[in-house]
């Protein structure tokens, strides 16, 4: 067969193969679901981040985005719902040398999980939160979520959501998260490059991607899965640095992109061998 | 660093006791919440875990704390919360995962009255079925009920042994009254404390199975970081730990989490008989009502009346074959416990009317006096 190329073996090869249990595909999420692109931003920022690969963990609580766990070929941990982020405060702690990586959607990590959420901003847990915000909970159908924009619809908000949503880098920032961005998953590069930043950064990290769910939630709302690319390309603005305050979501506005919090302090575990060590 | 082993005797309450015996069983994780009566567990602990090379939070409610524990026994290290009734509530969907995903660790209950927030200060045994089937599905565990400070240091060194052997959250279920007790605890030198750590893997790390059974029932358990990539999902999930929501997986994962522990009810159960040599009335207690039994059994004793005690220290599962076999022999049963009836309807099910089976129990709030178990025993005997 001399030198012809291997065409099958070439079609099967992607880059990212490595890091993936091949062996569980296909995965679950829709034709037009972002959570996949967010997904694959992250696990190239791990190989960039040129980590040693048994050390990094990640660990997921319910929801679509929650089943990243499982899909991923590092050591991942498919928790309860809310609780991905005290699952991996203790498995930090448990050994300090791991890198772990919490990636949940933002019902579970802001809804279920927010008590969690602040508390280890809070006490600067040296871990990574992705939170893929999808506005709505994608699994069971389509609900209305802690981060449901002002009258938006959803199944259980038929007339449109009553309610305000979180501004979640202002809430993670206001609980002491050093490192603070938000993305879409259309901005892969800045994405996977933040990704990388947060792993390598020392303390708590918070980015959060915004990513269409056309089946439950675009479908409600008159926007197609395009129409939700054409709005993160046309009406986002990257501006690292903005005042946490101003980054509610209004996509008949402006919403801003960027790093927004990049601070040094002392992690839970760098305070508890310098304080709670201490012999007396 | 200080000795995590302190030899010698010692005057502690229960609650101090178990900090230590969990020390001693090289527990070296603590996620802990405040709540009476279990706080001084948390608090030894705090002081005690980072000056042996362990070390403790404090985190923002009981989900949070046994969350903590699931994932640092994932770790690799022996891990462990103290609570009491509101706090074991909040901790029952976790307890869920840690019994799906096999992992070892120990949970205590420092038992007070309910339901709700009921008598934060004062004693009871109320938890006692929800120890065996308070988070949802159907499954099998491990529950102790040490009656004394003493006991409670061995105790908490068995839960963690048997947590680690079968890779399942064992369960500590004490009371206001014993942990809040002092009495002598005698702490032995290390090298006679035994102490058991989860199988590690052999062979091939690609081609290892994270649920895989070994000869006892239980697969080998890796720790984060050694390179095994292992799934861990609270999903129903096949051998190599991955989500499968099929009937035959549902049915082969449940039969591997039961049966670990009822292929193994000799190693697991621990009992202790007081009297019952030629006992013709039973007394069938746990925790603090078995004290209240023995000085039952002492006054029926001078009175003429041939009582004994069985006192289950493995309360979960339970030793049912033990009690059928005590019911061809004997005149009749008394279950005592600070509840209305929870052991009690099981020691009625064992001996299933062939003698009868009655209860001396309590709303919870004091202890239960031996007279009341005397009143009994002479009016239904």
């Amino acid at each position: 067969m001399g030198g012809s190329p291997d065409i099958s073996k070439k079609q099967l090869d992607h880059p990212l193969d490595d890091l993936i249990r091949t062996d569980r595909l296909p995965h679950i999420w829709c034709a037009g679901c972002g959570i996949g692109t967010v997904f694959s931003s992250c696990l190239t920022a791990i190989k960039a981040s040129e980590l040693e690969l048994n050390n990094i963990s990640m660990v997921s609580g319910i929801g679509c985005s929650g089943r990243a766990a499982g899909y991923v070929k590092l050591d991942s941990f498919h928790t309860t719902h809310g609780r991905a982020i005290p699952f991996a405060t203790g498995l930090k702690l448990g050994n300090p040398d791991l890198n772990v990586i919490v990636f949940s959607g933002d019902g579970d990590l802001f809804a279920i999980g927010g008590n969690h959420m602040i508390h280890a901003a809070r006490r600067n847990m040296d871990i990574t939160v992705i939170c893929v915000n999808n506005l709505n909970y994608g699994m069971t159908g389509g609900q209305v979520a802690a981060t449901t924009p002002h009258m938006a619809k959803s199944t259980t908000t038929p007339s449109g959501n009553p309610e305000d949503p979180f501004n979640l880098p202002l809430l993670a920032y206001a609980s002491g998260a050093t490192y603070v961005a938000r993305w879409t998953m259309l901005h892969t590069r800045e994405l996977t490059s933040s990704i990388q930043e947060a792993i390598l950064k020392k303390g708590f990290s918070f980015i959060e991607v915004l990513s269409p769910c056309p089946v439950n939630y675009g479908r409600r709302n008159k926007e197609k899965a395009l129409d939700t690319l054409k709005l993160y390309q046309e009406k986002t603005i990257i501006r690292n640095g903005a005042i946490p305050a101003g980054l509610d979501i209004d996509f008949s506005k402006e919403v801003v992109l960027g790093k927004f919090v990049d601070v040094e302090r002392d992690t839970y575990i760098e305070r508890y061998e310098k304080i709670c060590r201490q012999e007396s | 660093m200080k000795k995590a082993i302190l030899t010698g005797e010692h005057f502690f309450t229960g609650d101090v006791a178990c900090a230590e015996g969990a020390l001693a069983a090289g527990c070296r994780f603590f996620g802990g919440y405040p709540i009476t009566p279990a706080t001084e567990i948390a608090e030894r602990m705090a002081s005690r875990l980072p000056h042996v090379g362990g070390s403790y939070i404090q985190m923002e409610d009981e989900i949070a704390a046994i969350a903590s524990v699931l994932g640092a026994s994932w770790a690799g290290v022996k891990s462990m919360t103290a609570t009491s009734g509101p706090g074991f509530s909040l901790m029952m969907e976790n307890l869920g995962l840690g019994i799906c995903t096999e992992t070892p660790c120990v949970i205590v209950n420092v038992q007070r009255g309910g339901p709700s927030t009921g008598l934060p200060t004062q004693g009871a045994q109320g938890d006692m079925m929800q120890s065996r089937w308070g988070s949802h599905g159907d499954y099998e565990i491990i529950v102790l009920a040490p009656y004394s400070p003493q006991e409670i240091f061995y105790q908490t060194i068995t839960a963690f042994n048997l947590s680690e052997t079968y890779r399942i959250p064992v369960l500590i279920m004490t009371d206001e009254i014993v942990g809040h007790m002092s009495e002598k605890v005698i702490i032995p030198d290390s090298r006679k404390v035994k102490t058991i750590s989860r199988t590690a893997p052999k062979g091939r790390k690609d081609r290892f199975r994270l649920f895989e059974p070994g000869p006892n029932g239980v697969a080998p358990m890796p720790a984060a970081g050694q390179g095994y990539n292992v799934h861990v999902t609270g999903l129903t999930h096949d051998e190599k730990g991955y989500p499968v929501m099929t009937v035959d997986t549902q049915v082969e994962m449940m039969d591997r989490l039961t049966g670990k522990i009822r292929n193994n009810l000799d190693d697991i159960i621990m009992t202790e008989s007081y009297m019952m040599d030629d006992a013709e009335i039973v007394l069938v207690s746990y925790g603090v009502s078995a004290r209240t039994c023995l000085a039952a059994v002492d006054q029926a004793r001078k009175s003429g009346i041939k009582a004994g005690m069985f006192r289950l220290i493995t309360v979960w599962p339970f030793p049912e074959e033990e009690i059928k076999k005590i019911a061809e022999r004997v005149k009749g049963f008394i279950t005592v416990e600070m509840n209305l009836g929870q052991i009690h309807r099981e020691v009625q099910r064992c001996v299933g009317g062939k003698v009868p089976a009655v209860l001396v129990g309590h709303h919870g709030g004091t202890i239960i006096p031996p007279e009341d178990v005397l009143k009994k025993m002479k009016e239904t005997f």
